[in-house]
């Protein structure tokens, strides 16, 4: 069997770091932190929304609505996975209409869970705008999307996966860049 | 656990994992119903037909409801309207929809095993929504999630059911569905509408009422299939209604807690008073909202998976 490479990309204190510096940008891009929400793209997303919130907290000394938002009814491969998977949440229990919008997910690739969670967020209300924070920007869009806010950009071939995970205390935060066998991935 | 069943035609099989998985399904279908948009586009470009032998209204909206929360066109084919009136054969009226391209056909016939019967011989998913006395696979799951949702569990709940049980389809999905996540279940009714062998099943078979409603912590009544009594199972409505129908005083044989369901639509004053149809502990209005979850649901579950990509 041929050994699977797995890279570190970022400890906890790196993605700590770098999600401070988001957090900041945030904050200095919509002149505060009045009329912005979050909104975590399930399952990923979600930790990540909440740490911003708490930093968003602890610089501006106000709390947040934050919600997450499943993606699943949005796909636009419902009938491709070969099976369906469980389904998560959508919980956005305040109005979004007029606010500024951050939907906040770990990886970004494709595109399309954005257009996916795009769709969504606009049957929820008619937000001011929209912004993307991602904390791993991986390249190999097929829809023009971008994001706002992206933690680290890493350059990747699509036979790897980027593992992120922010959960428990931020000493077990990671990033991996694992190399997928062959005959695996996308 | 991954869904990779293509047609529901009973819960006889089905493990309680999976009734569980459209169980957590139905609950992100309800947080939809509950938005002031209620359409997400997951099933864009499918096509529901409901394809029903047998008067029905409440399950037909529902299953139309649940499609087109979904964004699936929804045709609905009833046999009043149609060419079955002419002569047509089950199979018949089945390929001709087909060819169509329908992905789902929800049929209802009142002969069990039809669903089962069109399985095989199309090439799309069926839901059965409803085969002679056979079963009701989409009512078994909605008591499921209705239960589950006031009772929060269904394991070692008393749960009395009363009433015709000879010809229930609801009572065989029931069983299945409650009797295999754990309910004491007990079947209820006159002699001649019980039959002995429901015994087989694990259930309580009892003639008196009282008996089953003893302690219970659900009671389901069913309806009287006046339609179906042209046989004399029993001498007469009113003896029936006093024997088995639910009034306040038997009622409060129950648990303090005990809820009230019914799979619709009501004889009032046959087996449920006036006064049970309508009061707080009366679940009956909350199954119809759970049903359209479920199937919203099933739906769902059947349009994706491997056999939905041709």
């Amino acid at each position: 069997m041929k050994k699977i490479g797995i890279k570190t990309l970022l400890d906890g204190k790196g993605v700590d770091r770098v999600l401070s510096r988001l957090t900041h940008e945030i904050i200095e891009k919509n002149k505060g932190a009045g009329e912005v929400v979050l909104v975590g793209i399930a399952s990923g997303g979600i930790p990540l929304s909440q740490v911003i919130r708490r930093k968003i907290q602890v610089i501006e000394g106000m709390d947040v609505p934050t919600g997450f938002v499943d993606i699943t009814l949005y796909r636009d491969d419902l009938a491709r996975a070969g099976y369906q998977a469980p389904m998560k949440r959508t919980e956005i229990p305040f109005s979004i209409d007029e606010k500024k919008v951050i939907l906040v997910d770990d990886v970004l690739y494709t595109g399309r869970t954005i257009r996916a969670a795009m769709d969504a967020l606009i049957d929820f209300g008619r937000p001011r705008n929209i912004q993307l924070a991602v904390l791993i920007d991986r390249g190999h869009r097929e829809l023009p999307i971008r994001a706002d806010f992206v933690g680290r950009n890493v350059p990747t071939s699509r036979s790897e996966t980027v593992l992120v995970r922010v959960e428990g205390a931020p000493e077990e935060w990671t990033v991996l860049l694992r190399e997928d066998p062959p005959g695996k991935g996308e | 656990m991954e869904w990779r069943r293509r047609h529901v035609l009973g819960l006889s099989d089905f493990h309680p994992e999976e009734m569980e998985f459209v169980i957590d399904t139905a609950r992100s279908m309800e947080e939809v119903v509950s938005r002031d948009i209620k359409k997400v586009p997951a099933l864009r470009g499918k096509t529901v037909v409901n394809l029903f032998f047998e008067a029905s209204t409440r399950t037909r909206t529902s299953f139309e409801m649940a499609g087109k929360r979904l964004s699936a066109d929804v045709v609905n084919f009833s046999a009043a309207s149609s060419s079955v009136t002419k002569g047509e054969t089950l199979l018949d009226t089945a390929r001709n929809i087909e060819a169509m391209k329908p992905n789902i056909l929800v049929v209802r016939h009142s002969a069990s095993g039809a669903a089962l019967f069109l399985s095989r011989h199309v090439s799309c998913s069926i839901i059965n929504a409803g085969d002679g006395s056979n079963e009701h696979p989409s009512q078994g799951l909605l008591d499921l999630y209705t239960i589950l949702k006031v009772k929060g569990k269904i394991a070692g709940l008393k749960v009395a059911i009363v009433g015709d049980i000879l010809h229930s389809r609801v009572v065989r999905s029931d069983l299945h569905s409650l009797g295999r996540m754990g309910a004491k279940l007990w079947l209820c009714g006159p002699a001649t509408l019980v039959p002995r062998e429901m015994e087989r099943t694990g259930a309580v078979v009892t003639s008196d009422i009282r008996e089953a409603v003893r302690g219970a912590d659900v009671i389901i009544m069913l309806r009287i299939q006046l339609e179906r009594q042209k046989t004399s199972y029993f001498p007469s409505l009113r003896e029936y209604s006093r024997k088995f129908g639910l009034n306040r005083e038997v009622f409060s044989l129950a648990k303090e807690d005990a809820v009230i369901m019914h799979p619709g639509p009501i004889n009032r004053g046959v087996e449920l008073s006036d006064e049970l149809a309508d009061c707080d502990r009366s679940l009956v209005l909350r199954q119809v909202e759970s049903g359209v979850a479920v199937r919203m649901a099933l739906l769902y579950l059947l349009a994706g998976g491997s056999h939905a990509a041709h």
